[in-house]
């Protein structure tokens, strides 16, 4: 089966900084798949790089379909005259040049994905009203109208609250099942612990991936680091935390997500 | 006041709205008011160089026009572009203050092209106007889905191939277009009046994007049409009216909106 | 040639107009880097431009341009506020409206000017400022509405600074950031109103963003920035006053605008900075 997504060794440079060295992994279709690495350690710039913004110094991503995209949030004036399915409506025609004639078949198509993310109780109301839960499904409902084989997420569940969270990944694993490969990023792993069956870990430029379980071990994220790291696992949550023998010799006891 | 000299007042200002009303709607979705303002604005040295010149007024109105949008997207690739809008706009005034004076056109014309003369059009104006008054809507509604995409969310327009600064400059010079074809006839207040208001105005009222586009032009045309009225029983200048009533319109569809559940 | 004409300083139109083009500049320049900094240059043209109504009424009414110019522009300042400026999309949109109806107001008391006074020169010296023929007591009442401007903006200015950088920031350290956005639109008022009797309504906005943005581009603190801003614009002011002296006689029978000249020199200090920035 083709993968959804090839990353093969790819390497990034802005502004004459290394902010990707050699990161490479792929997701097969239907995979679910969570980018987890702490505030700059190059999450977006990967997700940029996978939607063709951002050019890669060295390595080459493949795709295998469309892609549909999730920003992380919308900036928009609340009293913009567009409702939630006018918003999902522009991800199949948004690009499109012509008289913006109203179609059945078109109609029917937003109303099939409005229902699918549960969002047919607020879909007509101004886009810029909803809340950040109701806002995020109706952008996935936007990304996915146009069937894509890969769903990219950028920071989809910083701005919710617990519920809201839990909603989201149950509504994105339903997606990934029908055969969509699904790349979150996310700062903390734990919400998607449950949820994903891979994960790439992204530290210091560098990437490891695979199942979670081989991934988020000591060995390997030490060796990601560069330093001494303990993974420790509580209450079926894990916690990153830096160890004693701290590369930079001091202790300290934080969390890395 | 549906005397015949009068037919071609009506029928410019029916053109003027419908163009303006159109546009407006875009200009309020993509927060360009004050480009909206100050491309008129640089519209308006040119018509006082034609005359220095002697050249025909819309060549030079024109030029000016679309030497403000290359300015503005020159200068909006700076930091601040308010600040720059605001240069832009200066920069073309201090030229019309200095063409004016040079070419002895005093407070007439100032008065003429800031403020408009709508009920002293002729024949020779429709020409210009009907070309307004259906070319950008047409261009406008052949451009609408990008044009809202990207205004949305330039983002996700990108990455299926829209390009902001394309659609940006496609825009501002329609809007520059407008500006020299009405500024002689319509004023550049009346003009930029038209825009802004029935189209914030609108979006107060509904919420869907086409519907808050219809109510943007009827708005546009019931205020063209009254300030008309209302310049011809009154003798009073018609950007008055225009300017009043389209403060009002925006402000009745404020309180509209509060006050309806 | 010399660098001043016999004369230039002795006469008494040209001793206004530098006293105006000083007031004026210094406290637009200052007040200007606000502008810039808060986004609001929109604001601050439709401010001037509703202030023409009040230059036109003051023909109308035969009351000195100062107090007509003034109260119009203190007019729209409220008006600004109450239409609302919670968002910046909104304030633009509030800028605009406030902008088309108080030009809407320019156009009716021009046109009672003409009817009625018979001012034929109202609009051209409105909208483009008239400053050799500004009335001899004018000079020194700019100068006192300039020094009670600075001193205003130096009694706001940590408050403001911090508001303008981070509004949450100020909130949370107690400032009322509502009461102090009214106060700087209010010195906003006056600021543009001064320039108008530099360089008419709609060209005050040329000293009150360009020096500012100029200097922004160059000065390492706020503080420097603004005076540099107001050096800047005292610059643009006096070089104008005295090109426009200068120009008598480069075309028959004309002495150029002085607008234009104080508008060129501040694209030009501009485009310098700019440069200066690049290089």
């Amino acid at each position: 089966m083709t993968p959804a997504l090839n990353v093969e060794g790819i390497s990034v440079a802005l502004g004459g900084r290394e902010v990707l060295r050699d990161v490479g992994f792929s997701l097969a279709p239907g995979a679910f798949c969570g980018l987890i690495g702490a505030n700059g350690s190059g999450k977006t710039t990967l997700l940029r790089t996978i939607l063709g913004f951002t050019a890669p110094s060295a390595g080459r991503v493949t795709l295998g379909g469309a892609v549909g995209y999730v920003p992380q949030k919308l900036q928009l004036d609340p009293d913009m005259p567009i409702r939630a399915r006018d918003f999902v409506e522009l991800g199949l025609n948004g690009h499109r040049f012509g008289f913006p004639f109203p179609s059945r078949a078109r109609r029917a198509r937003v109303e099939e994905l409005l229902s699918a993310v549960d969002a047919k109780t607020f879909a007509d109301q101004r886009i810029g009203e909803l809340s950040g839960g109701q806002q995020q499904r109706v952008l996935i409902a936007h990304a996915l109208i146009r069937e894509p084989k890969l769903l990219l997420l950028d920071e989809p569940l910083a701005n919710l609250d617990l519920r809201a969270a839990a909603e989201i990944i149950a509504l994105l694993k339903r997606v990934a099942a029908q055969g969509v490969a699904v790349l979150i990023s996310a700062h903390d792993m734990n919400p998607l612990l449950r949820a994903m069956d891979r994960i790439v870990y992204l530290a210091n430029g560098r990437a490891a991936s695979g199942k979670t379980q081989d991934v988020v071990r000591t060995e390997v994220l030490s060796a990601l680091y560069g330093y001494h790291i303990d993974v420790i696992r509580v209450h079926e949550r894990i916690l990153v935390v830096a160890g004693e023998h701290g590369a930079h010799g001091h202790e300290h006891v934080a969390a890395i997500p | 006041m549906f005397e015949p000299y009068m037919l071609d007042a009506w029928i410019v200002a029916t053109l003027v709205a419908l163009a303006a009303g159109c546009a407006g709607y875009f200009v309020v979705l993509r927060g360009a008011g004050f480009a909206a303002h100050a491309l008129p604005m640089a519209a308006f040295p040119g018509a006082a160089l034609a005359g220095l010149l002697g050249i025909a007024r819309f060549y030079g109105l024109a030029v000016f026009a679309l030497g403000g949008v290359a300015g503005l997207a020159w200068l909006k690739r700076a930091q601040r572009p308010d600040a720059a809008t605001a240069l832009v706009l200066v920069a073309m005034l201090g030229l019309g203050a200095l063409f004016l004076s040079l070419s002895g056109q005093y407070s007439n014309a100032v008065y003429a092209l800031l403020f408009g003369q709508i009920l002293g059009v002729g024949a020779a104006d429709l020409p210009p106007a009907f070309g307004i008054g259906i070319g950008v809507p047409v261009v406008l509604l052949l451009c609408f889905r990008p044009l809202t995409y990207s205004a949305l969310v330039p983002d996700l327009a990108a990455t299926r191939g829209l390009s902001g600064a394309g659609l940006d400059l496609l825009f501002l010079g329609l809007l520059a277009v407008t500006s020299a074809v009405a500024l002689p006839i319509a004023g550049a207040l009346l003009v930029f009046t038209l825009m802004v208001g029935p189209a914030a105005a609108a979006r107060n009222l509904v919420r869907a994007p086409l519907p808050a586009l219809g109510v943007s032009i009827i708005l546009a045309l019931l205020i063209a049409w009254a300030a008309l009225a209302l310049a011809y029983l009154t003798g009073l200048p018609s950007g008055f009216f225009v300017g009043t009533l389209s403060a009002a319109a925006y402000l009745a569809a404020r309180l509209t909106r509060r006050l309806s559940p | 040639m010399m660098l001043l004409q016999p004369g230039f300083l002795a006469s008494v139109p040209v001793q206004n107009a530098l006293l105006i083009g000083a007031g004026a500049a210094l406290l637009s320049g200052a007040a200007g880097v606000f502008t810039v900094l808060r986004s609001q240059s929109f604001a601050g043209h439709a401010l001037a431009d509703v202030s023409s109504a009040g230059g036109a009424m003051a023909y109308l009414l035969g009351i000195s341009p100062l107090l007509g110019f003034f109260s119009l522009s203190v007019l729209g300042a409220l008006a600004l506020e109450v239409i609302g400026t919670r968002r910046a999309a909104e304030r633009d949109l509030a800028a605009g409206i406030v902008l088309g109806a108080g030009m809407g107001g320019t156009a009716l008391l021009l046109y009672l000017d003409v009817t009625v006074k018979g001012s034929a020169g109202a609009a051209v010296s409105v909208m483009f400022g008239s400053l050799f023929a500004a009335p001899p007591g004018l000079g020194v009442a700019v100068a006192l509405g300039a020094l009670a401007g600075l001193l205003g903006l130096g009694l706001i200015y940590r408050p403001l600074l911090l508001a303008s950088l981070d509004s949450e920031l100020a909130k949370a350290d107690g400032v009322n950031t509502r009461l102090l956005g009214t106060a700087y639109l209010l010195l906003l008022a006056l600021a543009v109103t001064l320039s108008a009797m530099a360089v008419g309504a709609i060209l005050s906005t040329a000293l009150l963003i360009g020096p500012a943005a100029a200097a922004l581009r160059l000065a390492h603190s706020p503080a420097a920035a603004m005076g540099l801003a107001a050096l800047l614009g005292l610059f643009c002011a006096w070089g104008g006053v005295w090109l426009a002296y200068q120009s008598y006689g480069w075309t028959p029978g004309h002495v150029w605008p002085v607008s234009f000249f104080i508008t060129a020199l501040v694209l030009a200090v501009y485009a310098v900075a700019s440069l200066v920035r690049r290089g």
